[in-house]
């Protein structure tokens, strides 16, 4: 019987509890709706972004890794590859022996170029005078993919003339270009991930951060903290119309990048959401930790955009390949939750790769969730000061 | 342990709170009982220490020293269960502007876990003054009308205790009536109401006051009590020249204290006797003063509280 009156009692708190939360997600609702400002930069935010960044971003390439798959391993062939291998624009990865071992690399997301010798291309090239060569580019990142070309190219063109020299033989070498997962070579196809993850870092981030110090600095948290309210429910509470919100985002980006931009999603659209759902709860768990440790909005606010949107921007590889990067700068961009998110998105959406080409940012970003989560809870304050 | 008595609802054991590096004493071992069901007053000017008690024994803030019990419970080891049977209203104003007056009282109904129609008895006659605009947000109420909101946000759980901090600060002199008699109807409901206020003159409304200045209690006893403690005659002055007349009563040589008080000033005299009145007035005119007007008055609680100071 006692047992029957205890349970009843902890199942009357539970319902209670859940009525809590469910009157405190509301009232939370009614925050963000009810503020013009927060409206803005919650829905008009994304769309000036996607016309922003619309203008493509020119950046120079160095060093970017490639993969040779040499059919023909004669002396023409291993002078031209020494050639590009010589230069600063390109690293040779490795060397590949089948198509298939090529396409691996490039699914890994490795390297941005393959460069195929056909078979019997010295053969060719002294007989016919001419040989063909193809080169393959990720073009997923259609800046650097076209400047790759024009890298490779002129390296070629300057291969040739160096044969030329000394006999009036006109050898040609002719580049067959392909550009893998974006033919069109759309720059949409960039900057549509790299919206994605710069307005979820803003809105989740700074809006979250920015609504659970509001309760500090207006005092309505001293009265909340004077009440059964658990204080990992105000956390909760606080995050959800935000994560909810985010997804609304999510779904109209999708929907403008396809409708407007005419932009093909190749992946799965429910592995799309659930990546973008981590990547939201990340950026929650983020702008918990900023709110717990800062007191007034406009600190929350500061360190928001300086600690989270600047990095953001800078080691996403969304405006700058981290590649180019000094090798502590490519460390410090591992950190970054937005570069993993934006891996992701480009691999699911452009490259249409499945789950097993992107588990690894996944686990990445679960683990930062996590770690950000524990320690926010662990730092909020039952008292004041 | 604490001993409490079934009568005492809060005891305050030698509580102390020091703020920062400087090591700034706002609460310096403050002792005092409260018992159920009366209106307990911590009466003292701003800075006196009044929130940061507040704040400690609703458990938000830690004491640096002493302890205390609010209904039973430690306010550090059962800080939970405080928590939950107590309502507090703050001296800011601290409820959602951009929520309406409707869906502040829903809100904080449902965080204790109550209705508004299950506790609508208790706040029923504040509730009614504001119901007419329940659909108004709460940022654009007047003064008034928010600590209205306020109290009923704050008693919507039904608590037992209710502390109020500075619930009359900057609050139009009619509200303020309205609400102390507001706290007089919820005594009738057994509700213990611990209040502060920096105006002496709410004093006497309460039924025990502690009068507190920089952080340490100065005197506990109903307002009568420490009114009829007051140990000097004191009369009220008034004459043409307000400023003149205050320095030759502080250069009086029988003078003990002497400050403005609204139009008059009161003072105190070491030796008081009937020809007293007559040597003073003497004094005045040979001081020039005129339109002299000498009563002796009854002191007040701002009298003792001036006297407690200086002593």
């Amino acid at each position: 019987m006692k047992f029957f009156t205890n349970w009843h009692a902890v199942h009357k708190e539970k319902m209670h509890n859940m009525k809590r939360l469910i009157s405190f997600v509301k009232k939370e609702f009614h925050h963000v709706l009810r503020d013009p400002k927060t409206l803005m930069i919650l829905f008009g935010l994304p769309i000036v972004q996607i016309m922003i960044f619309g203008f493509a971003l020119t950046n120079e390439v160095k060093n970017s890794k490639i993969v040779v798959l040499d059919q023909s391993k004669d002396a023409s062939a291993l002078q031209l590859l020494n050639k590009i291998e010589a230069s600063r624009y390109f690293e040779i990865e490795k060397s590949v022996t089948s198509r298939d071992e090529m396409e691996e690399a490039f699914k890994e997301g490795k390297i941005k170029m393959a460069i195929v010798i056909p078979d019997q291309f010295q053969h060719d090239l002294l007989h016919d005078n001419k040989a063909t060569i193809q080169i393959i580019s990720d073009a997923t990142d259609p800046n650097t993919a076209n400047m790759l070309n024009t890298y490779v190219n002129s390296i070629i063109n300057d291969f040739q003339s160096s044969l030329m020299q000394g006999t009036n033989i006109p050898y040609r070498i002719i580049p067959e270009i392909k550009m893998l997962y974006n033919p069109q070579l759309k720059g949409v196809h960039n900057f549509v991930p790299g919206v994605m993850a710069l307005v979820l870092m803003l809105v989740c981030v700074m809006m979250t951060a920015i609504a659970i110090v509001r309760e500090k600095e207006t005092g309505t948290m001293e009265i909340l903290l004077v009440s059964p309210f658990q204080p990992l429910m105000v956390i909760v509470a606080k995050t959800i119309p935000y994560l909810i919100l985010s997804l609304v985002n999510v779904t109209m980006i999708l929907a403008l990048s396809v409708l407007v931009l005419d932009l093909p999603i190749n992946g799965s659209l429910g592995l799309l959401f659930a990546v973008s759902t981590l990547f939201i709860i990340t950026c929650l768990s983020l702008g918990m930790f900023i709110s717990v440790k800062t007191q007034t909005q406009q600190a929350a606010m500061l360190i928001s955009l300086v600690g989270m949107l600047l990095p953001t921007l800078l080691f996403s590889g969304f405006m700058f390949p981290i590649e180019n990067m000094p090798l502590p700068l490519q460390i410090v961009s591992n950190i970054v939750p937005a570069k993993w998110y934006y891996i992701m998105i480009k691999s699911i959406m452009i490259k249409g790769l499945g789950f097993m080409y992107i588990w690894k940012p996944i686990l990445i970003l679960s683990g930062i969730t996590l770690f950000f989560i524990v320690v926010s809870i662990k730092n909020f304050k039952i008292r004041l000061a | 342990m604490l001993n409490i008595t079934p009568n005492i609802i809060v005891k305050a054991s030698q509580l102390r709170k020091v703020y920062g590096k400087e090591k700034t004493v706002a609460v310096d071992d403050v002792s005092f009982e409260v018992n159920r069901g009366e209106v307990f007053g911590l009466i003292g000017p701003d800075g006196a220490g009044k929130t940061s008690i507040f704040r400690m024994l609703t458990t938000l803030l830690l004491p640096d020293g002493g302890s205390a019990m609010v209904d039973g419970n430690d306010i550090v080891i059962d800080y939970k269960k405080i928590r939950s049977n107590v309502g507090y209203m703050p001296g800011k104003f601290s409820l959602y502007q951009d929520l309406s007056i409707e869906e502040n009282i829903n809100f904080f109904a449902t965080v204790f876990g109550t209705t508004l129609e299950e506790n609508y008895e208790i706040i029923k006659e504040i509730y009614v003054q504001i119901e007419p605009f329940k659909k108004r947000r709460a940022g654009k109420l007047s003064g008034g009308m928010k600590q209205k909101l306020a109290l009923c946000c704050a008693l919507i759980h039904k608590p037992k205790i209710l502390f109020l901090d500075e619930p009359t600060t900057g609050v139009d002199p009619v509200s303020r009536k309205e609400f102390w008699d507001m706290l007089k109807r919820l005594k009738d409901q057994d509700i213990t109401i611990v209040v502060s206020t920096p105006y002496m003159d709410e004093a006497n409304l309460c039924d025990r006051i502690a009068l507190i200045q920089k952080g340490k209690i100065l005197s506990i006893d109903t307002p009568n009590a420490i009114v009829a403690a007051y140990p000097d005659a004191l009369m009220e002055i008034k004459a043409d020249n307000l400023y003149y007349l205050l320095r030759d009563l502080n250069a009086y040589e029988y003078t003990l204290s002497c400050f403005t008080f609204g139009e008059f000033l009161h003072l105190a005299l070491k030796q008081n006797n009937v020809n007293s009145k007559l040597e003073l007035n003497t004094y005045l005119t040979s001081k020039g003063h005129q339109n002299i007007i000498i009563n002796p008055v009854t002191p007040t609680v701002e009298d003792c509280f001036i006297k407690l100071l200086h002593d």
